[in-house]
């Protein structure tokens, strides 16, 4: 199976998760629109690791997993405890340190 | 005693700061103090002066040195006083005169919620009138004249709640200005001609210089010094107006003492003056131009002391003239200071008294038969009037006919210059007489005016002249006796030019184109004439109390000759148009330029502030963006 179309796999993937994060209000989306992003590019890195027969790549998706985790655990957190004080999950709300 | 000189400075201005610091808490002994400083330095001047005459006459020049004052390389000043004849005689005249004067103001101002502070200020001038006068630098005279010109300031501006008065002392303080900077410009050439600008270097070098461009630049300059100081044409303007003052300070500052500096520079000066005999020249057709032109204006007055300010300046015109001669005038100049500054301040100090007695109305025009209600001033002003006149023998005689002499012996006797100098100081002697009897008959004289309706139908407010007290009448009675007596016993045997001859020089006597007796003669009879002149036409005959239209001369002569409107298109308005200019042009290219560059600074701000629109997305959006053009440059540029 050809290399490539991983990578092209991992950018439409890239483009999907950014897309998401512009376009959507909903933190919660937004959120897994950025997931998406670390997780395409996990596949860029592993394909990479692959193709240069080095396990370099493969070292730092398993580093990008565990930011990635603290990073939902930290992320979720600030969202529900805006959900809780402001009852709106949209991120054009969070607006408080605009002037 | 010569070395404790210092002591005549000094208690006047411990007066003056004791005064000023104090405030309010010396309000009731104030004045007395200021009498009592003035009048301790007087008495230090007498000791001085027993002290000095008890030299002989070749070791009469003592310069005391006090400290150093400036060394700064090759400039090197040190403050010093110069006791000499000279000097002496001026410290006699300021504080014997101040001394009346202070006590005169003690009854002039006793109603003057701020007596106290016009005593600090006279202190002040006292003080600064004997530096300059002491100085043994120029510099240090600089000091003292620029000392005069501020206590002549705030005593002008001294009712300055009139903003006519604060006006008349903004007026003198530019006037005064314009003619420091060429006394600044003289001390340049100074120290750049001589390494110095003491007077024991300057003076002694001076006829060493062969370069005479130099010195007459330097006594150019130090010529329109004395010209502003001394209100003498054209820097004259300042001085009628400073009749804004009480009447006092006319008398002290604006008729005896500190007008008459600009002539002792020139005296002092003498050395230098004689080796630029353009200079002396000029300075002796100032003085005549002055000399005709106060007199000119005095004619046409009604205001008594404007009438006795146009008298001053030309009187200072005749010492001018009379410095302008060279060594043979300077001992005159001198002798006619020290009799002026007696009759004319009798005569300020009488005019202040029928003030006093008239409320304040300074108009002749309301005066009218005042010598049946006011005799001692009435005596006392006449016998100031006969000393200006040169009636012989009271003091003006002896001073104005040696200056007339002199006039007809100018340029050694040669060509054109005795005959003009000579002519216009027997011309300003008749016109001299006619204005100041004009002045006299119309105070004095005539009918009583001051009860009459005016022509309008209204009314002159009701007057009760009465004679002033006894503090006043009586520096009155001494400076009359001084006008009447001082000439003549000055003048016995040539005592006071002998006296003089340590600073002026001994000098050959110049005969005079026209023979003395000749000139004498003529100078009465035209002051019998001018005088009589005067009392025909205003004691004899009724006076009007409105001004008639008078002549075109009369009516140049009530405006100053055009003065102020010379002044003011010739000077202010260029002045005035170039600063407006200037500020114009800072206003629109060099606060624009800055202006400008801060405006695009702003503006560009502006545009990037849009951009924190405070939306995460669009932050986001810039990042991939931003991110997208690096991607863009790595790959496709960088390689």
């Amino acid at each position: 199976m050809e290399l490539t179309n991983y990578l092209v796999l991992s950018a439409i993937l890239f483009s999907i998760g950014a897309a998401t994060v512009l376009l959507r209000r909903n933190a919660i989306i937004v959120f897994m629109g950025i997931e998406l992003m670390l997780n395409a590019s996990n596949l860029a890195f592993v394909t990479f690791a692959r193709m240069h027969g080095d396990l370099t790549g493969q070292v730092i998706a398993f580093f990008v997993m565990v930011v990635a985790a603290a990073e939902v655990v930290v992320g979720l957190a600030i969202i529900v405890s805006i959900f809780r004080t402001r009852r709106s999950a949209s991120v054009d709300d969070a607006n408080l340190l605009k002037n | 005693m010569i070395d404790a000189a210092w002591l005549l400075i000094a208690i006047p201005l411990l007066g003056a700061a004791v005064l000023l610091l104090a405030g309010r808490r010396s309000n009731a002994w104030g004045h007395w103090l200021g009498v009592a400083t003035s009048g301790a330095s007087f008495v230090v001047a007498a000791l001085v002066l027993v002290a000095l005459l008890g030299r002989d006459a070749s070791d009469r020049v003592v310069d005391v040195n006090l400290f150093d004052w400036i060394d700064a390389g090759p400039l090197t000043v040190e403050a010093g006083l110069r006791i000499d004849p000279l000097s002496l005689t001026f410290v006699l005249l300021v504080t014997f005169v101040g001394t009346l004067i202070h006590v005169y103001s003690v009854a002039y101002m006793e109603h003057d919620a701020d007596r106290r502070r016009f005593f600090a200020y006279l202190n002040l001038f006292v003080a600064a009138m004997l530096l300059l006068v002491l100085a043994d630098s120029y510099l240090l005279l600089f000091v003292g004249w620029e000392g005069v010109g501020l206590a002549s300031y705030l005593l002008i501006g001294f009712w300055n709640h009139v903003p006519a008065n604060a006006t008349a002392a903004k007026k003198a303080f530019i006037v005064n200005r314009v003619a420091d900077v060429g006394m600044i410009v003289a001390l340049m050439l100074m120290f750049n001609t001589f390494g110095a600008l003491d007077f024991s270097t300057v003076l002694t070098e001076a006829p060493g210089i062969s370069d005479e461009g130099t010195l007459t630049a330097i006594a150019l300059m130090l010529l329109v010094a004395a010209c502003g100081k001394s209100a003498q044409f054209p820097l004259q303007s300042w001085l009628g107006d400073a009749m804004a003052g009480p009447t006092p300070v006319s008398a002290l500052i604006h008729a005896a003492t500190m007008v008459t500096a600009g002539v002792y520079l020139v005296v002092r000066s003498g050395p230098i003056f004689t080796g630029a005999p353009d200079a002396l020249l000029v300075t002796a057709i100032i003085g005549a131009i002055t000399l005709l032109f106060g007199a000119i204006v005095g004619c046409a007055k009604d205001d008594i002391k404007k009438a006795l300010a146009a008298s001053t300046m030309s009187q200072i015109g005749y010492m001018m003239l009379a410095a302008g001669l060279g060594p043979i005038g300077y001992a005159f100049a001198i002798f006619h200071l020290i009799t002026h500054g007696f009759f004319k301040a009798g005569m300020f100090l009488g005019a202040g008294s029928v003030m006093h007695g008239m409320d304040d109305d300074v108009n002749m025009r309301h005066y009218g038969a005042l010598s049946k209600f006011m005799k001692i001033t009435w005596v006392t002003f006449g016998l100031g009037w006969l000393a200006i006149l040169g009636i012989p023998p009271f003091s003006g005689f002896w001073s104005k006919d040696k200056i007339i002499e002199s006039a007809f012996a100018a340029g050694e006797g040669h060509g054109w210059q005795p005959w003009v100098f000579g002519m216009v100081a027997l011309v300003g002697a008749g016109i001299t007489a006619f204005y100041m009897s004009r002045l006299f008959f119309m105070t004095f004289y005539g009918d009583k005016r001051w009860t009459k309706d005016l022509s309008d139908g209204s009314e002159l407010p009701v007057r009760h002249p009465h004679e002033s007290p006894a503090l006043m009448t009586w520096p009155m009675i001494i400076l009359a006796v001084g006008s009447a007596g001082l000439g003549g016993v000055l003048a016995i045997g040539g005592g006071f030019t002998t006296w003089l001859e340590p600073v002026t020089g001994h000098v050959a006597h110049h005969d005079p184109v026209l023979p003395i007796p000749v000139i004498v003669v003529t100078t009465i009879v035209l002051v019998l004439i001018g005088a009589f002149l005067a009392w025909r036409q205003y004691a004899a005959s009724a006076v009007p109390l409105t001004p008639p239209h008078g002549t075109p001369l009369t009516r140049a002569a009530r405006v100053d000759l055009y003065q102020d409107a010379v002044n003011e298109n010739l000077f202010m308005r260029p002045g005035q148009y170039l600063t407006r200019s200037l500020v114009y042009l800072d206003k629109r290219v060099v606060d624009g330029a800055f202006m400008g560059l801060a405006g695009m600074l702003a503006l560009i701000g502006a545009g990037v502030k849009r951009m924190q629109n405070g939306f995460v997305r669009s932050y986001a959006a810039m990042m991939l963006a931003g991110f997208l053009v690096l991607v863009v440059v790595v790959l496709f540029v960088w390689n």
